[in-house]
């Protein structure tokens, strides 16, 4: 999933200070798992903006509602007919869905509320961890299934650096070395064979691209 | 006439080798380098210029590669990935063979969290072993990354760093057989102060027969005090100080403590020449320059060969 963090309220309130018509608009997928920007969030950051703006004497008029996606055009045309009534849009999604809702009403200001971290996992209640790069070109299964773009900080393909130490990676005691788990679980596994391979320079433009990367499917289009 | 990398000289002779280590200053001091330079002249066969060491910006490491060079010294430039992508990292290899510059180390480098630009970006387009291979073909078979040809080809004499204190222990020694097939024809270790553990490695070393393919050298770095051995063991990853070593340091007043890192030096370097398959020695006396002819004379280094 992508993960999210929302901006700090004061952030948001600046953000929203020259608007007097509001909507506030959440995303259940991605940001609504990792508790950023789901129905919960959107009705807290809705009240939360009512109560600064009473306390505050400023006029402030919102309305909340939350797409299944705001990345898909056939959920973000909901908003058809109801965003002309409001002057900005507070959108609770990642950057992806905040642009297209965008490209959609071009004309309306569509505003962040939430930072757009990583793509991660849910590891346990109240943790995420990043754990892909979207490199566009997964080797996982010569890695122990541990990537080592995202997860090794200086993304080694024949590593581990010579900072591993006690299984913690040395930009980060917190953070264990993904070569110590790569090592460890291909050991596990049987498979140290892999570990003598020396790895060739990765391939980036399937990573960098030529500008943004897309994908067309054919297949997909009627 | 062709100049040649002394460090290699030394090494095909089957002498033992001492190598030492330069850190660039940080402004545009060539003097700091041309004094580093001159302490460590015939003391050592060549000299390595760290690569922004720490993720600190200093000096660039080519240019005091040249000053060194200029000083009638053997340098050994030292190459990190953290800061070049491979199109720079390519380029500058050809300019440190243009330049004279006859060998080079290839590093991953200390991440750009521990310096002083922090918020900068790490490139890690290559890792370390990535550039060994890199150089290698370039060198050997004329061909950047690609297969594209470069001529003539950069003319470099080529290392890299091993770490046996580093974990998975049982694992190192299969990096450094990576390090070997990508290419590497030196390896300068990780300051060594757990002998045992280091005669452990070498022993591993053997038993693949990787001595026989590389050229190793122990790192040697003298204690300063017996703080800075506290803090090593402490504060720098992948190093490895035994706790007897800190309590003699610690036995010994702080005025002699400078002198007793010296004598431990000393002590490894002895044990490191009776070792099989240890080439020689690479001696990181980092700000402490004066260290290195002292440790070089008293351990029996002296005169350097003239090959
Ligand atoms: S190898 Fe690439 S695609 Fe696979 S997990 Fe890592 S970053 Fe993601
Ligand atoms: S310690 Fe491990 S995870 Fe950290 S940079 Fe080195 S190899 Fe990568």
């Amino acid at each position: 999933m992508i993960t999210a963090e929302r901006k700090p309220l004061d952030e948001i309130i600046a953000m929203i200070l020259p608007f007097k018509k509001v909507l506030v608009v959440g995303c259940a997928s991605c940001v609504g798992e990792c508790a950023a920007g789901g129905e919960k969030e959107v009705g807290l950051l809705g009240s939360a903006l009512r109560m600064d703006a009473r306390m505050t004497t400023k006029e402030l008029e919102t309305r909340e509602m939350t797409l299944e996606r705001q990345c898909v055009y056939e959920f973000i045309d909901r908003l058809t007919g109801l965003i002309d009534q409001y002057d900005a849009v507070l959108s609770l999604a990642c950057g992806a869905g905040v642009q297209a809702v965008a490209e959609v009403f071009p004309n309306i200001p569509i505003l962040p509320a939430l930072n757009t971290s990583f793509l991660g996992q849910t590891k346990e209640a109240g943790l995420w961890l990043e754990n892909c790069r979207g490199c566009g070109d997964c080797r996982l299964h010569l890695f122990a299934d541990i990537c080592p773009v995202t997860r090794c900080a200086k993304q080694i393909f024949n590593g581990p650096c010579g900072g591993s130490q006690d299984g913690k990676c040395e930009v980060n005691p917190e953070t264990p070395c993904a070569w110590h788990l790569i090592v460890t679980r291909l050991e596990d596994r049987n498979q140290l064979d892999l570990l003598e391979e020396v790895y060739a320079p990765a391939d980036w433009s399937k990573k960098e691209g030529a500008g943004p990367r897309k994908i067309v499917r054919e297949d997909q289009q009627n | 006439m062709k100049i040649e990398s002394q460090l290699k000289n030394v090494l095909a002779a089957g002498r033992f080798a001492v190598t030492a280590e330069c850190g660039p200053p940080k402004g545009a001091d060539p003097e700091a380098v041309i004094k580093k330079g001159r302490i460590l002249k015939g003391y050592v066969d060549s000299v390595n210029v760290t690569d922004n060491q720490t993720g600190v910006v200093r000096l660039s490491s080519l240019a005091a590669c040249v000053l060194l060079l200029q000083e009638g010294l053997d340098p050994v430039l030292q190459m990190v990935v953290r800061d070049r992508n491979r199109i720079a990292l390519q380029s500058d290899l050809l300019g440190a063979s243009t330049l004279g510059i006859r060998n080079v180390l290839c590093l991953s480098g200390d991440h750009q969290s521990f310096g002083n630009q922090t918020q900068a970006i790490g490139v890690f387009d290559l890792d370390s072993i990535q550039l060994i291979q890199t150089v290698r073909r370039m060198r050997d078979e004329g061909q950047i990354i690609g297969g594209e040809a470069v001529s003539p080809p950069p003319y470099l004499f080529i290392g890299a760093a091993a770490n046996p204190f580093a974990d998975p222990f049982f694992y190192r020694v299969i990096r450094l057989a990576k390090k070997v097939k990508a290419g590497t024809e030196f390896i300068q270790t990780q300051c060594i102060y757990n002998l045992d553990r280091f005669k452990e490695w070498m022993s591993q070393v053997r038993d693949r027969g990787l001595h026989e393919k590389v050229y190793i050298l122990g790192g040697i770095t003298p204690l300063k005090s017996a703080k800075m051995a506290e803090y090593i063991k402490n504060q720098v990853a992948g190093m490895d100080i035994p706790e007897p070593l800190i309590r003699r340091m610690k036995s010994v007043p702080a005025k002699g403590q400078r002198k007793e890192g010296i004598k431990i030096s000393i002590e490894t370097i002895q044990a490191l020449k009776e070792m099989e398959g240890v080439h020689g020695v690479h001696i990181m006396a980092i700000e402490w320059e004066e260290a290195v002819p002292q440790v070089v004379e008293q351990a029996g280094l002296m005169p350097r060969p003239t090959v």
